[in-house]
């Protein structure tokens, strides 16, 4: 049980993630796997900043009487990759909006089949 | 939606507040959260809520298109010539520590400009995103 | 000055980008693009003889000294790279004023060339770091620069193509962003050096094979390892002809060299080869790569499609030295990095003469007869590149495909032999088709006449092919540095 309960934050990083991904593969609308992506990136972050909260430990910042901080890095880094997911999504629904208007549609079968 | 008083009113008291408050955000980066991230996003916020309420042309007129594009650049640049500053004044590539005659002041003052310098390229990134899908349904061309 | 060599590296095209965005001008964002790669030649070169001999230069961004701060690290395979991106981009740059006329609108040029900027930086800035997480930033500086790159091509399939790279090219980003940190968790550094110490220590290593599997997957996603090349036709066919040359030169390249420096200097090179079927994986993965891309190669009447299934191919030969994990596979492997970046870029830049004349971006093989009297020059430029890429010999093709089958037979792998041989044989076939259609055939009566591409576009076009000629002969770069690299990689003495 213990197990379960030590690892939920693993366990939810893998669900996001595999959704992610399943709607990225599995849908057809161009948008829709946009979000798929958005959401695989999202359980990355997870998997990165809820091991840096130590049991016990306090913000980061060096104060009297405590002994133990939480490990800032991982928000750091974490900063960095949100900022990345955020400029690739913003790319891709450029994209998707210039598809549109090239194609009438965001369905990829219907893209396919107006290919010349 | 300009034509609703109550947000008209709302609009206006409310823009000075948040762009006081990405500068709050802004600037206490070192010491809470914050940082130029987030007053990036927060300043632009203020911006398209003006352009929401009172129209796309006069969130144009407020924060023209070229304006935004300039801005944006001089971010990158500033972030870059911070670093350089710390190779001419002897250290590394983004060294803080030669910055000032006390290593922790030089310390804050890296911190700080390279804040600046993101706050500026996000805000207009942030800016641009909103001109360019917000002005697609009208003109083939963007801003 | 010279002591910051390493971070001028990336910084110069970092800056120069930003500044092409200010100044919206045409010429002066060419001018500054071509001024900004021959300068980052130049420091490549100067890093490359500096680190040459087994020493290695590190650099610590921001005064702080690694593990705790980025530390930039010039070994001999970074030197090898970076001097491979610089190049590509030196002779890509010049020839673009034209190029780029013909396929892209005036107004959106300043665009192009500053994302040409950021990808160059992102590149070179994957291959001179030495912290894990910093290669996941700049890897997506240069992915997200590609895709704008690739998207303002003239077909409404560029769009597409864009976005097919950039979904897959993202969850390839992602997976690797994911094995740095079950490797952060495990280590507590992003630190290579560090890690590749820490690692010997780690009690359980479940995470670690985890790590690993997530790592290679990511990057196998980014540098086309066959099933996972989906997107790289489309890309490479679609985007304009100076981005191809550019790309196709790099883009994968790089990949691969991180791939090379997970493998071999963070994660212990005794448990991912002789623990895992790392070894077979890559070997069976790649046969099927040169065999497969090969065929689809052969039966393609888009010319651009053609060669970049042709691409996929030859990354199949480079990830074959990494499954032989000896010597002679790894000089290979290595030096076909450069051979194949010169090669293909040497055939997309003539391609791009060739578009710029036809006034058409679809160049196919039944429209390109009778180029051998119309572009004799470019012609000939196609045959010679075409030929390396066969791996006849004197060209620079023949000299790793040589090191390859060395060290194949070194394994004892004789039908990895026969695999490269055939392959070899198909490529000469998809080649003659494009060469017997340029000479061969009489071009129709009502064709409109058109004439050899612009002095500059040829220049820069011939002076590729010359370099894949100089490579076949004059190996003390391409071969001597591979070496190198290898043994820095295999950590025997030099």
């Amino acid at each position: 049980m213990s197990a379960i309960a030590g690892h939920f934050s693993y366990g939810i990083t893998v669900f996001l993630m595999v959704a992610g991904l399943y709607i990225l593969m599995a849908r057809a609308n161009l948008l829709k796997k946009l979000i798929g992506l958005a959401l695989m990136q999202t359980s990355v972050y997870l998997l990165y900043i809820a091991p840096g909260k130590l049991i016990g430990g306090t913000a980061p910042i060096i104060a009297e009487g405590f002994e133990r901080y939480s490990n800032p890095l991982p928000h750091v880094l974490i900063l960095t990759a949100i900022v990345v997911g955020v400029a690739t999504l913003a790319l891709g629904l450029a994209l998707v909006v210039r598809i549109r208007e090239a194609y009438g549609s965001i369905e990829e079968d219907e893209i396919l089949e107006r290919e010349d | 939606m300009k034509s609703d008083i109550i947000l008209r009113v709302i609009a206006k008291l409310l823009m000075p507040f948040t762009l006081i408050f990405a500068l709050y955000v802004q600037f206490h980066g070192d010491f809470g959260p914050g940082g130029g991230f987030q007053a990036g996003v927060i300043a632009a916020a203020a911006v398209v809520f003006y352009s929401i309420i009172f129209g796309l042309e006069a969130g144009r007129r407020l924060v023209p298109g070229w304006v935004v594009e300039k801005v944006l650049a001089t971010g990158v640049l500033v972030y870059a010539v911070t670093g350089l500053a710390g190779i001419a004044l002897g250290g590394n590539y983004l060294d803080y520590f030669v910055l000032d005659a006390d290593p922790v002041t030089g310390q804050h003052r890296g911190i700080f400009w390279v804040e600046v310098g993101v706050a500026l390229t996000v805000s207009g990134v942030m800016i641009k995103l909103f001109y360019m899908f917000a002005g697609r349904s009208r003109e083939p061309e963007d801003a | 000055m010279v002591d910051h060599l390493p971070a001028l590296q990336v910084v110069l095209p970092l800056i120069a980008a930003p500044l092409i965005i200010l100044v919206r001008h045409r010429g002066f964002a060419w001018l500054t693009t071509t001024a900004v790669s021959y300068a980052c030649l130049v420091i490549a070169i100067l890093l490359a003889t500096r680190a040459g001999g087994g020493g290695a230069i590190s650099y610590a961004i921001g005064s702080w000294q690694p593990p705790l701060g980025i530390e930039y690290r010039v070994d001999a395979l970074s030197s090898f790279v970076l001097v491979l991106v610089s190049l590509t981009a030196s002779f890509v740059a010049p020839y673009a004023h034209r190029s780029l006329g013909a396929e892209v609108a005036r107004d959106r040029h300043y665009i192009l060339y500053a994302m040409y900027c950021l990808c160059l930086a992102g590149l070179l800035g994957i291959t001179i770091t030495g912290d894990a997480f910093n290669i996941f930033v700049f890897l997506e500086i240069s992915s997200l620069a590609m895709y704008v790159l690739i998207a303002l091509g003239q077909s409404r399939k560029a769009l597409v193509a864009a976005y097919q790279y950039m979904l897959m090219g993202t969850v390839g980003a992602t997976f690797y962003v994911i094995g740095v940190g079950l490797l952060y968790l495990m280590t507590g550094t992003l630190n290579l050096a560090d890690m590749a110490i820490r690692l010997q220590s780690v009690g359980d290593v479940r995470p670690v094979f985890a790590a690993l599997a997530f790592i290679t997957v990511g990057i196998g996603l980014k540098l086309a390892l066959f099933p996972l090349h989906q997107w790289l036709p489309n890309a490479y066919a679609y985007a304009p002809s100076m981005v191809t040359a550019f790309v196709a030169a790099t883009g994968t390249k790089v990949s691969v060299y991180v791939l090379l420096r997970f493998y071999f200097n963070v994660f212990d090179p005794a448990v991912v080869f002789e623990e895992l079927p790392t070894r077979e994986t890559f070997v069976v993965l790649s046969v099927a790569a040169m065999i497969v891309a090969s065929l689809v190669a052969l039966y393609e009447h888009d010319i651009k499609r053609l060669f970049a299934w042709s691409s996929v191919a030859q990354i199949g030969y480079v990830t074959l030295g990494i499954g032989l994990d000896n010597e002679a596979g790894l000089t290979g492997s290595i030096s076909h990095l450069l051979n194949h970046g010169v090669t293909k870029g040497a055939i997309f830049v003539l391609l791009g003469g060739i578009v710029l004349r036809m006034g058409t971006a679809r160049v196919t093989v039944d429209s390109i007869v009778g180029l051998g009297r119309r572009m004799p020059l470019t012609a000939f430029g196609l045959v010679i590149a075409g030929l390396s890429l066969i791996g006849v010999p004197g060209t620079a093709g023949f000299i790793s495909k040589w090191y390859l089958i060395t060290g194949a037979l070194d394994r004892g792998m004789w039908w990895v032999v026969a695999a490269v041989v055939v392959s070899s044989i198909i490529a000469f076939a998809y080649v003659w088709r494009v060469v017997e259609a340029a000479y061969w055939r009489p071009p129709p009566a009502a064709a409109e006449p058109y004439g050899e591409a612009p002095a500059g576009m040829l220049v820069a076009a011939l002076g590729m092919v010359a370099l894949c000629v100089y490579f076949g002969f004059e190996t003390s770069f391409s071969i001597g540095g591979a070496r190198e690299a290898a043994h820095l990689l295999l950590g025997s003495a030099p």
